[in-house]
């Protein structure tokens, strides 16, 4: 089977980074029609009966989202997440360099439908490149006319601030980025209450995501009757999967909800490498439980992959052949997450530094018996005790791997040893 | 130390355009770094005088973030993921091989002056085109020792990036479809690429 490109179908297209390229591919018609044909309430009516789910993480209704905006309270923000660091994703980096303006449309048109008329896009510091071509492309939109005052005559003002993050994973956490959008240390918020309600500088905000609002176009375009015929009962349209690890053609695909996993390692990623077996894969990215070959047919969408145990998050998919030490992925993840807990709740701060020790100690064959059960009572203890989902997320991978893989945690502990590692290299 | 009059105007149009003059804070202490090259108490100071926020603000927020070098370090950086998805396609034996070939360890930087080398657990973005670097916070993918040998090479006598990144003008040329275009390179290692030989 092939990909379904809806997002990616112009990719390639001459000059499709600039505005005259992307105006070929019939860029910006959707955000003309959007503002001479509907009223704001009709487009987010739209969206909720499209079907779109957000494609940063947690799969929330996206005209759902806009609705919960409290009617009459001006300003309203509307922030893009382009803060894309979750480990094993690069799709919005992909969609914005590929395609700025298709972002920027979405953007335009999200704003306009729940009347925000100053957008920002949060972009992490480390996606230089796309921080350039976003700001060509806005620097276009307003030369064009589709940002500013009276948006082609339509008495509608909209005017984009691109933010650059500076090195935190933390801020991808919609609170957490709020947080430092506004010039703090970017520590999350409690919720409720929801940024719809209280966002940035406390007025209501919408937090969209980069894929989420690049879909938006396609829908005005073609109706949300068109987009809900794509996918399964509960995901509707597409999603970008990125595929990483041991894989023989990693990169980005665009693949209809529900689409088999196997379709997406095997067809299009033609396998795992130099013809090794498939031991493990991780769909969503760093943060979420692992699946083995016995879910290759499980459907890539919200729902089907929840039911396996895992989450679809924010679309990666690492694939782990037969060579693979799970303790040291549990370790660097782990690690990870360590580094990135912002030091605001105990249980994130201490627990992601404990599991840590414990993961190394495993895996330098200076491990315990009962580690992996010290494991594991760290993780529930971790787990709904975390201030933000960071916290929590931390504890998922590794005992997903230790509940799939027990005994090779064990086997370390025994052999003194990682039965994986033989002549490779360490760098501490 | 004290600003030039560019930087302290670029400020002040930050401070302007954000609904709150303390949002100013990222993108000023962005301005300090590439004038001066990091951001030392001094740089946070004058930030913090220009956007009228206590000196103590901008310090608690700039010490969060990671991006903000507190040091002068080489004219180029040089930054490798070893998170998992490149791990698994031998980051950390690549840069075992970096540090042997430039001759130092992780964080320092060549005696000439020249790279900054340094591994990160934060991912990049390019697991797709695992093994990677960020030469200067660009993308280099599907490293290999050879390729690695080549950009260090380029390195050693490449002058500094320009500190602020090429700013469209008030008038962006539009370019025929088929010359400026798509980015050089569409996304490597983040677009589906050939069967490569397998080894």
């Amino acid at each position: 089977m092939a990909e379904k490109k809806i997002l990616t179908k112009d990719f390639g297209a001459p000059g499709l980074a600039h505005l005259a390229g992307y105006e070929q591919t019939g860029g910006y018609q959707a955000y003309q029609k959007a503002l001479k044909e509907l009223q704001p309430d009709a487009l987010v009516e739209m969206v909720k009966k499209s079907g779109l789910r957000g494609r940063g993480g947690a799969g929330f209704g996206t005209g759902q989202k806009w609705s919960f905006l409290p009617k009459g309270v001006y300003p309203r923000y509307l922030v893009i997440n382009a803060d894309e660091s979750e480990p094993g994703c690069f799709k919005d980096r992909y969609l914005l360099e590929a395609s700025p303006h298709q972002v920027v449309e979405g953007l335009l048109i999200a704003a306009f439908a729940i009347g925000c008329n100053l957008a920002f896009i949060y972009i992490r510091g480390e996606y230089l490149p796309q921080h350039e071509a976003l700001e060509w492309a806005l620097a276009e939109a307003r030369q064009a006319g589709y940002i500013g005052k009276n948006v082609l005559g339509s008495g509608f003002d909209v005017d984009v601030i691109l933010h650059r993050g500076a090195g935190a994973y933390i801020c991808g956490e919609e609170t957490a980025l709020l947080t430092s959008l506004e010039g703090y240390r970017g520590e999350p918020r409690l919720k409720p209450p929801f940024p719809a309600i209280k966002g940035l500088y406390g007025k209501p905000t919408v937090v969209n995501n980069v894929e989420t609002v690049a879909t938006l176009p396609h829908i005005v375009s073609n109706g949300p009757d068109w987009f809900a015929t794509i996918g399964t009962e509960t995901g509707k349209g597409t999603r970008l999967w990125c595929m990483s690890g041991h894989v023989n053609r990693p990169g980005n695909y665009e693949m209809e909800m529900g689409a088999p996993i196997r379709e997406l390692i095997y067809d299009l990623g033609g396998g795992v490498w130099k013809n090794r077996k498939l031991k493990a894969f991780q769909p969503g990215g760093a943060s979420m439980m692992v699946l083995l070959p016995q879910h290759l047919d499980v459907g890539l969408d919200f729902d089907a992959i929840q039911k396996a145990g895992s989450l679809a998050g924010a679309g990666a998919m690492v694939v782990m052949d037969e060579t693979t030490c799970m303790v040291d992925m549990c370790r660097r993840y782990v690690e990870f997450f360590h580094h990135e807990s912002c030091g605001k709740c105990t249980p994130c701060r201490e627990g992601t530094f404990w599991m840590t020790n414990v993961l190394t100690r495993i895996e330098e064959g200076e491990g315990k018996a009962g580690d992996a059960d010290l494991l594991l009572e760290m993780g529930n203890n971790i787990d709904g005790r975390s201030f933000c989902p960071l916290g929590d997320a931390s504890t998922w991978f590794p005992r997903s791997c230790i509940k799939y893989f027990r005994d090779e945690f064990e086997q370390h502990v025994t052999e003194h040893a990682c039965p994986f590692r033989k002549e490779r290299v360490m760098v501490a | 130390m004290s600003l030039s009059q560019a930087t302290v105007e670029k400020i002040q149009d930050y401070a302007r355009r954000y609904p709150s003059a303390q949002s100013a804070i990222l993108p000023a202490l962005w301005a300090v770094q590439h004038e001066v090259g990091y951001v030392t108490s001094d740089g946070m100071r004058e930030v913090a005088q220009h956007l009228g926020l206590p000196a103590s603000l901008v310090e608690a927020t700039s010490s969060f973030y990671s991006m903000y070098l507190t040091r002068p370090e080489g004219r180029h950086d040089a930054v490798m993921c070893v998170n998992v998805a490149c791990a698994l396609r031998g980051a950390e034996e690549l840069f075992a091989y970096c540090e042997q070939r430039l001759g130092i360890r992780d964080g320092q930087t060549t005696s000439d002056g020249a790279i900054t080398l340094r591994s990160t657990i934060e991912c990049l973005g390019a697991c797709g085109g695992a093994p990677m670097m960020q030469i200067d916070h660009r993308f280099e993918e599907d490293l290999t020792p050879e390729r690695v040998n080549a950009i260090f090479e380029r390195l050693r006598t490449e002058p500094a990036p320009s500190p602020e990144p090429p700013r469209p003008a008030a008038v962006p040329p539009t370019p025929t479809p088929a010359a400026k275009a798509a980015p050089k390179r569409p996304a490597g290692g983040s677009r589906p690429r050939e069967k490569k030989a397998d080894t």
